[in-house]
């Protein structure tokens, strides 16, 4: 146990020293707050770059009734098409042709830059607006326009899921936000981690340094110590992005949300209550911590014991490409179906794929969120728990012969055979 | 009395015998050559040693009891296929190693100072072992060998890819030790430093002890009958002289080796090349473990690999 303990600080110490650990881990949340910040930041910085465009209107009618945006500014002039074009005040000229009532492609911008999604959305629609009401106003119809507001209409849904302690609100959106988000954070991890637990045995084969630690220590707790310090290295790195990402939440989000909510319409903001009053719900978090907890370990654990296996038998990285592909191909499986699964979560795949081991940590995470019903990540993870005990016997098994093969590219079936050795 | 008894060890491997009932006694503060073809099955027997493999039949016994685990923490093992993590540094490496042999780190820290010091490697705690060269790699990785004062040391190829001048100090390390009580096991193909070193050898061939005992008793058996004798003028005569009793094994001007025909007697020879008159020494010859090692394995049947 005392060795095993030394193992397992030498991997964490030698790992989280790294230059490479520390800029990732500190880099990358950067990257995450940059991603959730740019989209506030953009919508209230777009304000400056306003646009300026003359409008000749040669009907005289609609060029007035254009109403300038944060985006675009109208300037209604009378001058020439020409000297509009070459007058340095505007960035763009709009004719509205004198048919345009009865043909509405009569419409013309010219730029001098491209024309950008913004103008060519935002102008047409505008203009378009304003014919339909001169056309309805030709209909004569009293009050038209307490008639305009009383027929309009937007819709916005909400979706409560049925539960025993009372229907709850739940919001499609997020569900799917969390479970892509834990689906994704357990391939990542196992697919990096896991692989790290198998360049680290390969890199003590090749230097040989193997022999001499089995000297002193029991392939096995090697092997174990080496799963359980990596897996250290891995919970600091998530410990720690998640405190910097929540800790910026906690202090700048405040400020960048409320600009958000009040640039919001009211209807979106119904729309996001559901996403809050979710996201506000302690219990939710909390219990979607622990599912993901429990799966990032079991996932972590099982795969490590695949990869320890074949870094064990194989003595380069070359060597062991041609196994690490049958054992990523369930991973790359489960992280494709993935998208499927939450389209329809209650599926018969959705539920096999979520209790075969290989696939079952990330399918189940991403199926968490949805609220299946109890017993299947249960069952799910314990399933999970038995084969991690098989595998780790199996991966330790092979790495007690495998670390003393050299010169041989094993194939899957001597894998099997050496784990059969007594 | 035996610090170490490896009786009747079998060890099977998927299509070959490693080990065939072997037998190795090591007596407390001897060096302990353990020679044999490569192949023959050495490395196992010191892997079963050191508790990394276990045998299929057979016992082990160390310092008195059956070997168990724990027992790791009194052997110092340099493997022949030996490294260090290339990373890490050398002070935290040899703690690393020290500790996993049960040190505390006030203890390890203490011994690494003192062979530190003996070996002139003073300012390299701090340095990554990538940074050495690999003259000074090989000190660190003999010092991890030794700083837990094992009562048991295994060297396997100890000198293979070590330069003479580093070789040599290791020679003296390894004696010293010695001297100050610890036992060694010694494997090597090296037959000049067996001599030089070894107070007993095991020769392991195709995995069964073929020949084992005394270094001295053993050259002194495997020259038995065979004698050096220096003479002055012809050549001739003095062959003549001695032919009745003795066969010529090599010979060189004024010098040659000899062994007696059967029924002769050292006396016999001796009278036949006094009698020429021509005879300026004499003295039983005494074959080198070089020769002992070609002529017993090659006996056994089989070419040795080098």
């Amino acid at each position: 146990m005392r060795n095993f303990f030394l193992i397992v600080r030498r991997e964490y110490r030698e790992r989280v020293r790294t230059k490479s650990f520390i800029v990732t881990t500190l880099l990358t949340p950067v990257l995450m707050i940059i991603m959730m910040v740019l989209p506030s930041v953009l919508m209230l910085m777009g304000g400056q770059d306003k646009r300026s465009i003359a409008v000749i209107d040669e009907t005289a009618m609609i060029g007035p009734r254009l109403q300038s945006t944060p985006e675009i500014q109208y300037a209604f002039v009378d001058i020439s098409l020409d000297s509009a074009k070459n007058d340095e005040r505007f960035d763009g000229v709009l004719v509205i042709g004198p048919d345009i009532m009865t043909n509405t492609s009569d419409l013309t911008l010219y730029t001098h830059e491209s024309t950008g999604m913004e103008a060519s959305i935002a102008i047409p629609s505008q203009v378009s607006k304003i014919i339909e009401q001169e056309r309805l106003k030709k209909y004569d119809i009293n009050n038209l326009d307490k008639i305009m507001d009383e027929v309009k209409a937007d819709c916005v849904m909400k979706t409560l899921r049925i539960s025993d302690e009372g229907d709850t609100e739940d919001s499609t959106i997020v569900s799917f936000a969390i479970g892509f988000g834990m689906g994704f954070i357990l391939y990542m991890f196992i697919i990096l981690y896991g692989q790290m637990v198998m360049t680290s045995i390969i890199e003590e084969k090749n230097n040989r340094v193997l022999e001499v630690v089995v000297s002193s220590v029991k392939p096995t707790t090697l092997m174990c110590g080496k799963v359980v310090g990596i897996g250290c290295v891995a919970a600091t790195q998530i410990v720690i992005w998640g405190l910097i990402v929540s800790l910026f939440m906690v202090v700048a989000m405040p400020f960048i949300g409320a600009e958000t909510a009040a640039a919001a319409s009211s209807a979106d903001l119904e729309e996001l209550m559901p996403i809050i009053g979710q996201l506000n719900d302690p219990g939710y978090i909390i219990s979607m911590f622990a599912w993901l907890t429990a799966f990032l370990i079991g996932g972590y654990m099982f795969y490590c014991g695949i990869f320890a296996a074949i870094g064990s038998a194989v003595d380069n990285a070359q060597d062991a490409s041609q196994l690490t592909t049958i054992a990523m191909v369930p991973i790359i499986i489960a992280f494709i179906v993935d998208f499927s699964v939450m389209n329809n979560p209650n599926s018969t795949m959705a539920l096999v794929m979520s209790l075969i081991p290989f696939t079952s940590p990330i399918v189940m995470a991403s199926r968490i969120p949805f609220g299946i019903p109890l017993w299947q990540p249960v069952v799910s993870l314990l399933i999970l728990a038995v084969s991690v005990v098989f595998i780790l016997w199996f991966a330790a098994k092979v790495y007690r012969v495998g670390i003393f093969m050299y010169g041989k590219k094993p194939t899957l079936r001597d894998l099997i055979r050496w784990a059969r050795y007594k | 009395m035996d610090l170490l008894k490896a009786d009747n060890i079998v060890k099977q491997y998927t299509g070959h015998l490693a080990l065939d009932d072997v037998t190795v006694h090591v007596r407390q503060g001897e060096i302990h050559g353990l020679l044999g073809p490569n192949g023959a099955g050495k490395t196992t027997l010191i892997r079963i040693i050191n508790h990394i493999t276990a045998p299929d039949r057979g016992t082990v016994t160390f310092d008195g009891h059956p070997l168990v685990a724990t027992d790791v923490a009194n052997i110092g093992y340099l493997p022949e296929e030996r490294g260090l993590y290339k990373k890490m540094r050398v002070g935290e490496q040899a703690m690393f190693f020290a500790r996993l042999k049960g040190l505390s780190a006030r203890d390890a820290e203490k011994n690494l100072k003192e062979w530190f010091d003996r070996l002139e490697m003073g300012g390299w705690w701090n340095k990554k072992v990538q940074e050495l060269s690999k003259g000074m790699a090989q000190k660190v990785q003999f010092v991890i060998t030794v700083l837990h004062n094992p009562k048991l040391l295994i060297f396997d190829e100890p000198f293979s890819g070590f330069d003479p001048i580093n070789a040599n100090l290791l020679k003296h390390e390894i004696m010293r030790l010695r001297d100050m009580g610890a036992t060694v096991i010694f494997s090597t193909h090296n037959m000049g430093s067996v001599e030089e070193l070894c107070d007993s050898i095991s020769l392991i061939n195709k995995g069964k002890v073929i020949l084992s005992g005394n270094v001295a008793e053993l050259r002194r058996q495997h020259g038995a009958n065979t004698y050096e004798l220096t003479y002055d003028g012809s050549g001739d005569s003095f062959r003549a002289a001695i032919d009745p009793v003795a066969v010529i094994n090599s010979e060189a001007p004024g010098t040659m080796q000899v062994r007696l025909r059967e029924n002769a007697s050292r006396h016999d020879l001796i009278d036949s090349a006094n009698k020429t008159g021509q005879l300026a020494s004499f003295a039983p010859f005494l074959p080198s473990m070089d020769n002992i090692f070609i002529n017993t394995v090659q006996a056994a049947g089989v070419q040795p690999d080098e």
